[in-house]
């Protein structure tokens, strides 16, 4: 377990730099890491999906993409555009969440 | 982790219902992970593919040795279904049916939607030529995410460096 700061916040992360507790997580933050996974700039849509993820996490691991798709109602292409390169890995790290769980 | 994404292709040469999960289940899983991914369907494999067979795929119990009786419900470790009994009318269907309806239990998808999933997520699908003429399909039996019908030395030029997995 290491520390590290993420827009003058110290937080604890894992090897993999996801946030070990989701209540250290500030809105800040997910604009930061956001950056860092490729994303400059968080739409409102992005933040329906970070909200919606926070809100449905299980023990602190968020949910897997097809539970975000049925969810939230924006489609598997969408999460892809909004989110490159593994939408649902990508969404957890943003949110502060654990990797989400399960093979669907 | 090189800044060169990584990339896997799957062949997918076989048509029961079984044999139909292990790539869309591991090429969901590599796109999750920002991997590229590429699945060349081939012989049975075609099923997969086809719009009129790929949500009638089924699993049959005659020489499966790994289907035991547990399956059918009944605890009863290493039983086995008698291959006599497996060729009486109807048990395919039992068994296709008992397996979708797990496979229903876990939230796994069935295998036109699985698939359409990957599509979405950006796998690129083709069909092998050759097994292609060999049954006398065409390009609009396939479901709308496969892009071409191409030669096996097409799909081993466009998956140079990819890790190649076979079912």
């Amino acid at each position: 377990m290491t520390t590290r700061v993420i827009s003058g916040k110290t937080v604890q992360v894992n090897e993999e730099g996801f946030l070990l507790s989701p209540d250290e997580w500030t809105e800040e933050i997910a604009v930061e890491i956001a950056k860092e996974e490729g994303i400059p700039e968080l739409t409102p849509e992005h933040w329906k999906v970070i909200e919606w993820c926070r809100q449905n996490a299980v023990n602190g691991r968020s949910p897997t993409l097809r539970q975000i798709t049925a969810g939230t109602g924006i489609s598997t292409k969408e999460m892809f555009a909004l989110f490159p390169k593994g939408p649902a890995k990508k969404v957890a790290h943003i949110a502060g969440l654990g990797k989400p769980e399960g093979c669907v | 982790m090189t800044d060169e994404t990584r990339k896997m292709a799957f062949i997918c040469s076989k048509g029961t219902l079984d044999m139909a999960y292990p790539a869309l289940v591991m090429g969901w899983a590599a796109l999750g992970n920002g991997i590229d991914v590429t699945i060349f369907f081939t012989f049975w494999g075609l099923d997969i593919i086809r719009k009129s067979r790929q949500d009638h795929l089924e699993i049959a119990p005659v020489g499966n040795t790994s289907m035991k009786m547990s399956m059918m419900g009944i605890h009863a470790d290493n039983v086995g279904i008698p291959n006599a009994v497996g060729v009486l009318p109807g048990m395919t269907a039992l068994a296709t049916k008992l397996m979708k309806d797990k496979m229903k239990a876990l939230g796994v998808p069935p295998v036109s939607e699985y698939l359409q999933m990957l599509v979405d997520g950006g796998a690129k699908l083709y069909a092998c030529k050759l097994s292609v003429d060999m049954m006398g399909l065409k390009k609009e039996d396939f479901v709308d995410g496969v892009i071409d019908i191409v030669t096996a030395a097409d799909f081993i030029d466009m998956t140079e460096g990819a890790q190649i997995i076979f079912i």
